[in-house]
């Protein structure tokens, strides 16, 4: 454009600079009904292969749970989606058009994955509704975060994830103040604010209390469906009550794939994973 | 169901609660007392019980200096967890701002009579103004620069430090480094800002002549002004959202950025905002004080800093300004007791409130009150 074209368009009054566009995230093509791709994926830290040629597919809103034993790569595969780890070899889309891979964390965050990390990591510092806050789809610029005022519907959105994750009654507390399951539980209503396609679940019952537990169960499978959700968890009793699909993975690769039980009288597995105990 | 009718956002052991809560109380004890000083300075007679000394106004007003600088500190430590050390740069930077201003308004007063240049250039035998100086003779340009020279070199070492995320003790060493790389550029007579003796032998701001009672006077409400401005808006930041995306940063800036906020942008303007207060306050310093110099820029100096913040009490605002004043009224009595023993003052003090009062003297009171939080 030349130096008159551009100042013609400073002075014309239509114009809209692209600075005032909220930007759109890109849109997430799931016409194969797949969601999330990794092909052929290898990390390794320092010659160990933390992820070795793993391929998977996560349909769209299935409920998917990942199951391995230490250092099978779990952690690993989830901190490659979020950004936190760029893989050696291999591809990652979300969709059929978005590569994840290049991108940092808060773009793919911006894109629909949210992560739930293994340790509770809510504010403590601030209230439970202060948190939920913070999470809340929205423009995350400096300047729209300065002069952000929640309108009806935003309140109305808290106040359902609220509901969801049963802490109507918490609402004002510091999270600090809150029990290990019920920290579990704002965070994955701080993942719910943030309207995901695709939600990293890990560990999400470790260190619950029986009735926690079951109480996380229905919260999982009532998000499934609506989101696609992936949940790593050692907790097998837990697995088998929420899964459709089993993924077992074993040194950085794909083990099984399959139905709880199929996967359960997989001589593979068994022999690696399971064990006697099961 | 329907529960926030009143959203509680305000997290923190409510301390942005208290924020808000605090703000008319600050400004009326603030606005009282300087208002009370003026009037009994300028109302009163020299034997009458009410006066106040020109002296008295003078250490005010450089009291009001040293807690808006605080006030910046605890804006970035308190609240966003980036421990800098040198914030004395920002100070220093500002403070020369002024300081070349008052300079060009010498004019041809200066003890070698040059209209153009200023004593130290003549004695260095400069036929010119280097080209830096060019505007200075402006009040608005200087005033311009003493936020923009300051939010600048901010913006520049926070968008080099903050992208690389470096953190922590790291950041704290190069913030040390900037302020020791300025001290040292100042010493040097060719930097043409004076070398050793700095700038000083100031005559007068805007027409006002700096030794009048009366314009020591309105510097000491001036500052006042300044901080009182500070304050709100500080507040009123740390009381919007970004004020609780920061407080995240400082609590756990990986999970922060997980959400979607680029985190090093909010930390790079939220610098800059504390290095433009910094600048306004060794702005409004220099005219008060009659000097500015290379040792302003002293490491120690920014460190003396972040005890005021601590002893006062960090992430409340009124906190630093509380420990800003009541350390620098320590020190001046101190000094005039026993001067060589005053850095092993600070250092004890520094210590014994780090272990006694990690939250400060507010964080004492906050307790005694029946605080909000154990």
């Amino acid at each position: 454009m030349s130096i008159g074209d551009t100042l013609r368009s400073l002075a014309d009054r239509e114009t809209v600079f692209p600075l005032f566009f909220e930007r759109q995230p890109p849109v997430v093509d799931t016409s194969k009904s797949i969601l999330l791709y990794i092909e052929d994926l290898t990390v390794s830290f320092d010659g160990f292969r933390a992820l070795n040629d793993l391929n998977l597919y996560i349909e769209e809103g299935e409920l998917r749970c990942l199951i391995g034993a230490n250092g099978a790569g779990k952690t690993t595969l989830m901190d490659v989606i979020t950004g936190k780890t760029q893989p050696d070899a291999g591809e990652v889309w979300f969709g059929q058009t978005l590569d994840l891979l290049g991108r940092n964390e808060a773009e793919i965050a911006g894109l629909g994955i949210g992560r739930k990390f293994q340790k509770p990591s809510v504010f403590e510092a601030q209230t439970v509704y202060a948190n939920l806050e913070l999470a809340m789809r929205m423009n995350k610029g400096i300047l729209p975060t300065l002069l952000a005022r929640l309108d009806s519907e935003q309140l109305d959105r808290i106040d359902h994830v609220l509901g969801v994750i049963g802490l109507q009654a918490e609402y004002s507390m510091t999270a600090g103040a809150l029990s290990h399951g019920q920290k579990q539980w704002l965070e994955i209503g701080m993942l719910l604010m943030s309207e995901p396609r695709l939600l990293l679940i890990d560990e999400p019952v470790a260190g619950m209390t029986a009735q926690e537990t079951e109480r996380t169960a229905e919260l999982l499978t009532s998000l499934a469906g609506e989101r696609t959700v992936v949940v790593v968890e050692h907790d097998m009793a837990f697995v088998r009550s929420i899964a459709r699909t089993v993924s077992v993975l074993h040194q950085g690769s794909l083990l099984a794939e399959g139905s709880m039980s199929e996967v359960q009288n997989d001589p593979a597995v068994i022999e690696v994973y399971l064990g006697e105990g099961h | 169901m329907s529960v926030a009718t009143t959203p509680v956002l305000t997290g923190q052991a409510s301390a942005v609660h208290e924020l808000r809560a605090r703000a008319p109380l600050f400004l009326a004890v603030l606005f009282g007392i300087t208002v009370l000083a003026a009037i009994g300075n300028l109302a009163f007679p020299q034997d009458s019980i009410f006066h106040v000394s020109t002296y008295t106004i003078t250490l005010l007003g450089k009291y009001l200096c040293y807690a808006l600088l605080a006030m910046a500190v605890d804006v970035v430590w308190g609240y966003c967890g980036i421990l800098s050390l040198g914030h004395g740069a920002f100070f220093g930077l500002g403070g020369y701002a002024l300081g070349m201003y008052l300079m060009r308004q010498i004019g041809d007063r200066g003890v070698y009579g040059n209209p153009e240049l200023p004593d130290f250039m003549v004695f260095l035998n400069w036929q010119e103004l280097p080209w830096y100086w060019y505007g200075f003779d402006q009040f608005w340009f200087a005033l311009l620069m003493v936020m923009l020279v300051p939010g600048i070199l901010a913006f520049v070492f926070g968008y080099l430090a903050f992208r690389s995320r470096v953190v922590g003790v790291y950041l704290s060493i190069m913030t040390q480094a900037l302020t020791y790389a300025l001290m040292l550029a100042f010493f040097r007579n060719e930097m043409g800002f004076g070398g050793n003796n700095g700038l000083t032998d100031f005559k007068d701001l805007l027409g006002f002549d700096l030794q009048a009672d009366s314009t020591r006077v309105g510097l000491l409400l001036v500052s006042a002004l300044a901080l009182g401005l500070a304050y709100v808006a500080s507040q009123w930041i740390m009381g919007s959202k970004m004020g609780r995306v920061i407080l995240a940063i400082r609590d756990d800036e990986p999970r922060t950025r997980f959400i979607g906020f680029r985190t090093e942008r909010y930390k790079i303007w939220l610098f800059v905002y504390s290095a433009v207060l910094a600048g306004i306050a060794g702005a409004l310093y220099v005219p008060q004080v009659g000097i500015i110099n290379p040792g302003e820029f002293s490491p120690l100096n920014s460190i003396e800093v972040v005890v005021w913040v601590a002893v006062g009490g960090r992430g409340t605002l009124y906190g630093a300004v509380i420990g800003a004043i009541l350390v620098n009224y320590a020190k001046t009595r101190f000094t005039a007791v026993w001067p060589e023993a005053w850095l092993f003052a600070l250092g004890g003090l520094f210590v014994a409130v780090t272990v006694f009062l990690p939250q400060g003297i507010v964080g004492l009171f906050r307790e005694r009150l029946g605080g909000r939080r154990a």
